[in-house]
């Protein structure tokens, strides 16, 4: 009797165990797909996953799953989710939190643990896995009550997507995964040391508006944030209102578009020459969402020296870490973009600085020495936008060819570049393009890949065959590593020290193995032929391009030089 | 520059080491961190003082720190009129000939002989950084067998109204 009345004053909640719970959660988050791999410590997790279904690619590595988790979440913007086992398991995703911590992504990864009354005693499959994650987390947590589960996982999605996005690891000991608790999910977050800034100054907008109207030479240097901050259509508005000529980071770019007469091309080591020039010459520069990575500024010595600087960013450390900083701006790229907008001023008077630089992109463009009879791997990377139209999501790992296709895959629209650049994480590349496909099923994903890199992670090719995901994998096939071996001739007389491949696996029938298609090409009209055929079907496949092996990325600034000294610069 | 750092966090496990390996990833040379609870449950009061070489240092230090979950309030009090203490145990060699010598020293200190075995005295004092030093000064020759310090732990005073008058007599910095 008295069981019943109560039920019908409040529904009857049942209990359920840690793992059921977990599962549970992830469905109030919307969770749509999960990236893991089972082993003993999170048994019950897949348990009761099995009972519970959320979609679930098991992917081949932990590696494998937690760079998919990234492409995911970098195209998306929602967070990638990730679960692995405990020990190795945990171990294994070292190197993707580390990635996604260094490039501001969105990532809840779950890892199992020992149970709480073994942990500290070198258990089997113990690691220690909040002191091996606090330096590379945004946070982290270590679950020891069922019950506090619904309020982690809350607050782990609520971390890891706002203010600067970042990495959040949810350990969870399996001892409790399987004990029993009265789930509560309607807890608020409550976390009075993490309240992000995300609306400007006003006094600072103003600031910075008059130094727009007082300035001659302004230039805007757009990252990340921007692309975060859903940004990029305000940041076109503004530039074009105020006439301000615009350059990308490495991350930054396809937050405006690589066409537009206003855009200078990517600035850093291997940026543009009218890029690199306007950063050296600006007098006013107005940073948003960037984060002045040495591989961007060279030596800060010689860095934006004659401006004014202006940084918006919604993560206060990053202002006046690396670069002086007059106008500070700590907010949301969108946010602080629109106020500026609001605000009265006049745009600046760039006319002759905008006409200089124009004089600069066509003195000083991208350049290299055409070869009919060879495939050059610039001219690969323009091949592969032709067949695209410059609306595929590009993925890329580390290298050469990461580098060829900033310069050269022109981004029209956001969100379609996914890169590790922070970190520089070889093996990025081709799981990243298994998440950015997962993402958006219809739309075409390259995955541009080294010869060296695409080794690292290249067992994932049997996620393509098992989904039959039309991922488009393009090995730029120079038969070396070959990044180290351009700074090997570049700086070490050309000390060639084990960065030549030569002999490599036949990647065609590496794919055949895989159930894949697999075409070898080694000229631009072969290549041409392969990408018309391939590059809008609905299949997987795998091409390796053998292209000329001696190609450098130019321009470059070396280590320790100023922007101004770039070396590779079209003659 | 030597900074005092307090930080509220909390009193969560592991706090320590994200504090402790967040200073040392970036480079902060860390002097004395020292941490206990405060008058709220579940929140405990970190005291850092660092050495660093400039402003543009110090400003990424709170930021970083702010950073941290856990981490609800960070202030630089360097410059503010605060109290500092730390306490020092110094075990001194002494026969019985010296320890009224030794008397006579901890004495004005306003320290205290808290153990006393055949050979060796073990003195108490409370200070700020200077006092402890100077202390420690005068007793070396005597032949210090062990000395533990708690690092310093501080607050801001009550009243913060005569900041420069107090801060001529500070004996940080
Ligand atoms: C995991 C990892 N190990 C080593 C490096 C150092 N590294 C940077 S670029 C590069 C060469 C990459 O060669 P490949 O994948 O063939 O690409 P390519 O430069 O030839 O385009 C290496 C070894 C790295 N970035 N990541």
């Amino acid at each position: 009797m008295r069981a019943k009345v109560r039920a019908e004053a409040e529904p009857l909640r049942e209990t359920m165990s840690g793992a059921d719970v977990l599962i549970q959660a992830l469905k109030e988050e919307n969770v749509e797909v999960l990236f893991g791999y089972p082993g003993g410590a999170v048994l019950p997790i897949y348990d009761s996953l099995y009972k519970n279904p959320i979609k679930h690619i098991l992917t081949k590595h932990e590696q494998g799953a937690i760079h998919a988790a990234e492409g995911y979440a970098r195209v998306s913007g929602k967070p990638g989710v990730v679960i692995a086992t405990s020990g190795p398991g945990a171990t294994n995703l070292v190197t993707g939190i580390a990635d996604a911590m260094m490039d501001s992504l969105p990532l809840v990864i779950f890892t199992g643990q020992v149970a709480t009354n073994v942990i500290g005693t070198d258990a089997f499959q113990e690691s220690d896995v909040m002191g091996i994650t606090t330096p590379i987390t945004k946070h982290n947590y270590q679950v020891r009550d069922a019950g506090d589960l619904p309020r982690i996982v809350k607050e782990a999605f609520h971390i890891a997507t706002t203010g600067r996005p970042g990495p959040v690891v949810v350990d969870i000991p399996k001892d409790i995964s399987n004990s029993f608790t009265d789930p509560k999910f309607d807890e608020e977050v409550n976390l009075p040391g993490y309240q992000p800034t995300t609306q400007p100054n006003i006094l600072q907008i103003k600031k910075l508006k008059e130094a727009i109207s007082e300035s001659k030479k302004p230039v805007i240097l757009a990252g990340a944030g921007v692309l975060h901050g859903n940004a990029s259509h305000d940041l076109l508005t503004f530039a074009e209102e105020m006439k301000i000529p615009v350059t990308n980071t490495l991350l930054g770019l396809g937050s405006f578009p690589g066409d537009h007469p206003l855009f200078l091309g990517m600035a850093g080591m291997h940026g543009t020459y009218a890029a690199n020039m306007a950063l050296y010459e600006c007098d006013l520069l107005i940073s948003i969402g960037a984060r002045f990575d040495d591989r961007l500024t060279g030596n800060l010595k010689h860095f934006a020296p004659e401006a004014t600087v202006a940084h918006i960013d919604i993560d206060p450390a990053e202002i006046g870490k690396n670069v002086k900083t007059e106008i500070p701006i700590v907010s949301d790229a969108g946010e602080a973009i629109r106020k500026l907008s609001e605000q009265n001023g006049t745009p600046a008077e760039s006319e002759q600085w905008r006409a200089h630089l124009s004089g600069y992109k066509k003195d000083y463009p991208l350049w290299y020495k055409e070869e009919k009879e060879k495939l050059l791997p610039q001219r690969l990377v323009e091949l592969i936008h032709e067949h695209t139209e410059g609306e595929a999501i590009v993925t890329t790992d580390v290298g050469q060819h990461q580098m060829w296709a900033a310069q050269y895959y022109q981004f029209k629209n956001p969100n379609r570049w996914v890169t590790s650049g922070g970190l520089g994480t070889m093996g990025f590349g081709f799981p990243a393009a298994i998440g950015a496909q997962l993402a958006f099923p219809d739309k075409t994903v390259v995955g541009l890949v080294g010869d060296g890199g695409f080794q690292m992670t290249l067992q994932e090719l049997s996620v393509l065959q098992e989904l039959n995901l039309p991922v488009k994998v393009v090995i730029l096939n120079n038969q070396s590593l070959g990044m180290v071996r351009q700074w090997q001739e570049t700086f070490y007389e050309e000390r060639y020290s084990h960065s030549l491949i030569p002999v490599q696996p036949d990647f065609v029938r590496l794919a055949e193995a895989y159930g894949i298609k697999g075409y070898k090409v080694s000229s631009e009209k072969e290549a041409a032929e392969v990408f018309k055929e391939t590059m809008n079907n609905e299949e997987p496949v795998v091409i390796d391009c053998r292209v000329c092996g001696l190609e450098n990325v130019f321009p470059m600034i070396a280590p320790g030089k100023g922007l101004h000294e770039m070396i590779g610069v079209k003659p | 520059m030597r900074r005092i750092v307090t930080a509220t966090v909390n009193n969560q496990s592991g706090v320590l080491n994200r504090v402790t390996g967040l200073l040392s990833k970036r480079q902060f040379n860390i002097e004395s961190i020292t941490v206990g609870y405060t008058e709220k449950e579940g929140i405990s009061k970190m005291t850092f003082v660092v050495n660093v070489d400039d402003d543009q240092k110090i400003e990424q230090l709170i930021k970083q720190l702010n950073k941290q979950i856990d981490v609800l309030k960070v202030s630089d009090i360097t410059d503010q009129a605060i109290v500092a203490r730390e306490l020092a145990l110094i075990k001194v060699l002494s026969n019985g000939q010296v320890r009224n010598e030794i008397g006579g020293i901890v004495e004005p200190f306003r320290a205290s002989i808290i153990d006393v075995s055949r050979d060796s005295v073990t003195v108490q004092v409370t200070g700020d950084s200077a006092k402890i030093e100077a202390i420690i000064d005068l007793l070396r020759p005597y032949g210090i067998k062990e000395l533990a310090r708690t690092g310093i732990t501080a607050f801001t005073r009550g009243s913060q109204k005569s900041v420069t008058e107090l801060k001529q007599y500070s004996l940080l910095k």
